[in-house]
């Protein structure tokens, strides 16, 4: 268990590391000049203008739960999707597919149901 | 000292598949500007080293000795740390992708891989879901309009395609029945039409052109868009930060190029040759590779930008059913016992 994921932490370091290191020497080695208006944000040349943390459209935020919904939806099917051979060999193959279809009705009918709400129409 | 050698051997690997991925990375750069520039009848650089050969390292060096901008609304750390958060991740994802199925470096060290994972799959997809942070928190940390609303785009339809990418990948699954990276490419040694693209081409294609939207390219960068955003969620950044942004993309398209050749292409599997030395295996893949990183390039030379509402209807209502129905199929048959 350890030896398999070893690397993986030798790898983390490795990339964290990597990381580290970049960002310091132009912090480091940069050149530092400040000028006026040097350090507003861009805004096409003029005056930035209110807050830039403003409000989004709600469609966005719809996507994100759509996402969570749908991700933890075909989550689900990932053991499925690995065992599947094995249990095609085992002789419970089709019995189990009568049960990954249903769900996947279920998952494609809410899917229908909010294409139908109009929470995939994003040019209005 | 059996733990030294084991340590020794995955140094090694390390520096090996990491160093050269950045090296490619870094190669594709200049291959991204030079075959712009070709397919527009330009020259492209050719003023560092042969050929241009050298660009990237001189981009580096100056990218180091730059002006770090930060502005004076921004959140600080988080603007300072999003780089390295959104590199980190898509770097992470090759230490799953094996380059040949035995290790040159020691006997029963296992496929040339950094890590030979079961869950390799999941674990590569885990981690090219994160990188995502890096990308929303520099947008969000700039406080700046065109940052934060590159930022929310590049996450709107990062996550759009992260479920077709899923689903098509699982019918990938299904038929070989491990999440092993390793074990799906050797399943396609052999003859040339092992390969799963050949029984597997619409899945193939869903995954292609969600590796496009998923890494922000052409025709897909809403992100950086620069008619409409300026730069997208790196607008405010400047020295190497701006390099890590950039660097971890071309990371990303590596491990995404990597990844479409290990589940549809036999990964380091040659044709009709089982059991080629490993040098050979290396090659072949890297070959592949590059031939995909070359169809990133062109595609993005080639074909014009959607608009933003037709890459999500694209991602929701095309894909998403698309990539659903393919895996049922698949089940099916595999359940059924003719694949």
């Amino acid at each position: 268990m350890l030896n398999d994921y070893l690397p993986i932490l030798i790898m983390v370091a490795a990339v964290a590391g990597f990381g580290i290191v970049n960002l310091l020497i132009s912090d480091l080695l940069g050149a530092r000049r400040r000028a006026v208006g040097k350090a507003d944000p861009y805004e096409c040349g003029m005056a930035p203008t209110g807050t830039a943390r403003m409000r989004l459209s709600i469609h966005f935020y719809l996507v994100a739960v759509l996402f969570i919904l749908f991700d933890v939806e075909s989550l689900m099917l990932l053991p499925w999707a690995v065992a599947a051979k094995s249990m095609t060999a085992a002789g419970v193959g089709a019995v189990v597919f009568k049960e990954v279809l249903a769900f996947s009705v279920v998952l494609g009918l809410g899917l229908a149901y909010v294409w139908r709400k109009g929470g995939l129409t994003w040019d209005r | 000292m059996d733990m030294l050698i084991t340590i020794a051997v995955i140094v090694v690997k390390i520096t090996c598949i990491y160093g050269g991925m950045i090296v490619i990375a870094a190669l594709t750069t200049l291959a991204e500007r030079k075959v712009s520039a070709w397919i527009q009848f330009r020259h492209g650089p050719n003023r560092v080293g042969p050929w241009g050969i050298l660009q990237p390292l001189a981009d580096g060096v100056k990218f180091i000795f730059k002006e770090e901008l930060v502005p004076d609304s921004a959140n600080k750390w988080m603007f300072r740390m999003a780089p390295a958060l959104s590199a980190m991740p898509a770097m992470m994802g090759v230490a799953v992708i094996p380059f040949a199925a035995e290790s040159p470096l020691y006997k029963d060290s296992g496929p040339l891989a950094i890590a030979d994972l079961d869950i390799g799959v999941l674990y590569v997809l885990a981690f090219s879901g994160l990188s995502i942070y890096g990308i929303i928190l520099g947008g969000w940390a700039s406080n700046s309009k065109f940052s934060l609303l590159g930022a929310i785009r590049a996450s709107a339809q990062m996550v759009s395609y992260e479920l077709a990418m899923i689903l098509s990948i699982m019918a990938i699954v299904v038929m070989s029945g491990s999440f092993n990276m390793t074990e799906i490419a050797s399943l396609q040694a052999g003859p040339l039409w092992n390969w799963n693209i050949f029984s597997q081409p619409v899945a193939f294609m869903l995954f292609l052109i969600a590796t496009f939207a998923e890494t922000n390219r052409h025709p897909f960068d809403f992100a950086e868009c620069e008619p409409e955003l300026v730069g997208g969620f790196h607008t405010e950044y400047s020295s190497m930060r701006f390099a890590l942004f950039f660097l971890g993309e071309y990371c990303a398209i590596f491990v995404m190029c990597c990844m479409t050749v290990v589940f549809f292409l036999g990964g380091f599997e040659v044709p009709f040759w089982e059991d080629a030395p490993w040098f050979i295996q290396v090659g072949a893949m890297v070959s592949k590779v590059v031939a995909f990183l070359f169809l990133f390039i062109w595609v993005r030379w080639t074909i014009p930008r959607f608009r933003f509402d037709q890459l999500m209807g694209l991602g929701w209502k095309v894909f998403l059913p698309v990539a659903l129905v393919n895996l049922l199929i698949t089940g099916g048959l595999v359940s059924a016992g003719i694949l």
